[in-house]
């Protein structure tokens, strides 16, 4: 009776909450018209701003940003603030250091603002390309990718929060507990008042586990495998002791691989220096993010995005947090000389007794850096790829066969192992890579 | 059923165990795997912060590295653009390394031709990247090495990257990547290996070596 009566009523619920969660998740889908910017006259009435961006990004940009400092001012509102002096404006873009000599009030004012750091001289642009350049940068900033963090983050949540979807699950699954329930209390009673007899009076039931028991093969069987579990299991237990394959610590500042050497495509060695040439594969210093960072105060709307979406990860966060740790003011473009040392987690870790070097196998051998390390590449979080363990550098020394080939380091002792074995190809185990004194002295 | 309870708990511990990777695993008797001697990066008491990582100490020179007197300003600039020249020998094998170095160093900005399209200009993460033969900078030996050296505006020291002598390696292959884009005749290869000059009076053989004493 009150099964018949339950379920529609459950049915109810749940089809009222799925139609609750997903008109809200389409309301804020819709909610997003998107206004563009209304257009406003070109102080510069004559200049091609698409051409001038190309020129602009081509010449200007490694010391002006339009609309922030970099090097150089901002270059947004320059005509204005010169008053339209386009004369003016070309002398110094043509050859500024001449102006300031000829001592220009103006010039040396500008000059001295920004601690006489000489801007180069463009003698190969045209007055043309100048109104050009001064077109672009005096385009007003764009507004459209500015709210990134408000426009993009309500429909990143993709409608339903993870957490309803857990309380309406939950919710679902104790209401069929309870109906369960109920149901076996009503059919007890129905089988109570119709007489059936579920168990039969007077024989007491064995219980399952003395059958069990009783029962030798069962027995011997459950024996045998518990033993070649527990040693199954055993071994491999033991065999990881202090293996850290898979140790993906977190770092003090979130550095992306993925984005880095994945995406960018910046070679391994360009931050990793000292891999070419020395045992360590060095952890750069500062100094090295600073060569790119120093221009890149922000990622692109879209890497932030996606940082935010599937790592919850905010890089200009941690763009911040690498300037606060090298002392760099963004506003005045300079280091101010308190920098806090970032205390990086060290991952890959050979024991004092293993000795491993870099510079052998990355310059001498050729190896790639991926042999062993794994596809950093993809990497958004740096971690052991390989076990690091004896086993798995012997294994790599007896496979690997030297890269012979135009390299000068093997000449000699390719032609005198090629002369006394009659072979071509030979790996490092063939020329003493296994023996202990090579790794263990 | 107790004894696979048991056995199904003691199971689940172990992957709980294991299953956490923001720690190193445990080790069994680490006598040997940690070091007593100062390592590299290792935490050292007796410095501050206990950081041994740390820039060279004042008045004191690199191994591999000689002094360089030009100043990091506008004046230091203007003089090794004129007086400094590269002391290696346009030699193959200095090419063949500065070429491999500044793939490394270089290119990813800069281009692999020196027109400066390089990987992340093309993506337009850098800008501003100038060519090599750029008349307002009309770049020199000189004036290339001093750059690598300090920095000059948004580009840093390479100075931490590579030594003195990759710098001059990469400095002559950046000068060969500049003819080429002004379409200058390559330079000749000098040769690396010793000159022998016969002294015409005594008939002996004299060497002068061209090689760099880096």
């Amino acid at each position: 009776m009150r099964k018949v009566i339950l379920r529609p009523y459950l049915l109810a619920i749940t089809l009222f909450l799925f139609t609750t969660v997903y008109s809200y998740a389409q309301e804020t889908a819709e909610a997003q018209p998107a206004e563009s910017a209304a257009v406003v006259d070109s102080p510069v009435p004559n200049g091609n701003a698409e051409n001038g961006e190309k020129l602009f990004k081509s010449l200007c940009a490694a010391c002006h940003k339009p609309y922030s400092r970099a090097v150089g001012p901002a270059l947004h509102g320059v005509v204005d603030k010169y008053d339209g002096d386009f004369e003016w404006l070309y002398a110094w873009i043509k050859n500024s250091a001449e102006l300031i000599k000829s001592g220009d009030a103006r010039a040396n004012a500008i000059y001295n603002e920004y601690n006489q750091v000489a801007m180069n001289a463009f003698p190969q642009l045209s007055n043309q390309d100048m109104d050009d350049i001064l077109a672009y940068v005096e385009l007003p900033a764009p507004v459209i990718e500015a709210p990134v963090p408000d426009g993009k983050d309500v429909p990143v949540q993709t409608g339903i929060p993870t957490d309803l979807i857990l309380g309406i699950l939950s919710f679902v699954l104790l209401l069929l507990a309870v109906i369960l329930y109920l149901v076996n209390k009503t059919l007890n009673r129905f089988a109570e008042v119709n007489g059936v007899k579920l168990y039969e009076d007077g024989a007491e039931r064995k219980p399952l586990w003395k059958a069990y028991v009783e029962n030798q093969f069962l027995l011997l069987v459950t024996v045998v495998v518990f033993l070649l579990g527990t040693a199954w299991f055993g071994y491999g237990y033991l065999m990881q002791v202090a293996v850290d394959q898979g140790y993906e610590p977190i770092q003090p500042i979130h550095y992306s691989h993925r984005i880095h050497a994945g995406d960018n495509k910046i070679e391994c060695k360009y931050c990793h220096a000292s891999a070419r040439v020395s045992k360590h594969s060095g952890i750069p210093s500062l100094n090295v993010c600073m060569n790119c960072h120093k221009q890149i105060s922000e990622v692109a709307p879209e890497t932030l995005a996606e940082g935010k979406e599937e790592y919850s990860i905010d890089y200009n966060k941690e763009i911040e947090k690498l300037y606060e740790a090298v002392g760099w003011d963004k506003n005045t473009q300079s280091f101010t000389g308190e920098n806090k040392p970032v205390k990086w987690v060290r991952i890959h870790n050979l024991p004092d007794h293993a000795y491993f070097n870099h510079s052998q196998h990355v310059s001498v051998g050729k190896i790639e850096c991926q042999t062993c390390h794994g596809p950093v590449e993809e990497m958004e979080y740096m971690y052991q790829n390989a076990p690091l363990t004896m086993g798995w550098c012997i294994n790599c020394h007896r496979e690997t066969n030297v890269q012979v080939k135009d390299n000068e380091y093997y000449t000699k002792i390719h032609e005198e192992l090629s002369k006394k074995y009659n072979i071509e190809e030979f790996t490092a185990a063939d020329m003493g890579g296994i023996e202990c004194g090579k790794c263990h002295y | 059923m107790k004894i696979s309870n048991l056995f199904i708990l003691f199971l689940a511990l172990t992957f709980i165990s294991c299953a956490d990777k923001n720690n190193p695993n445990y080790q069994y008797f680490p006598d040997m795997y940690e070091s007593l001697a100062y390592e590299a990066y290792s935490e050292a008491e007796i410095f501050e912060n206990q950081q041994t990582a740390m820039i060279p100490v004042e008045n004191t020179i690199s191994r591999g590295w000689m002094p360089y007197e030009y100043d990091n300003n506008l004046d230091g600039y203007a003089l090794a653009k004129v007086e400094l020249v590269n002391p290696l020998p346009y030699s193959e094998e200095h090419l063949t390394n500065g070429k491999e170095l500044y793939d490394i160093y270089c290119a990813t900005c800069h281009g692999k031709k020196g027109d400066g399209q390089g990987y992340l200009v093309e993506r337009e993460k850098i800008l501003g990247v100038p060519s090599y033969d750029d008349q307002g900078r009309a770049i020199t030996e000189g004036s290339i090495y001093h750059v690598m050296y300090h920095g000059i505006n948004t580009m840093g020291s390479y100075a931490s990257q590579m030594s003195e002598e990759e710098l001059w390696q990469v400095d002559h292959y950046v000068v060969k990547l500049k003819n080429a884009l002004e379409g200058k005749p390559e330079r000749a290869y000098e040769t690396n290996e010793a000159i022998e000059i016969t002294v015409e009076e005594t008939g002996e053989v004299m060497q002068i070596n061209f090689e760099s004493s880096n």
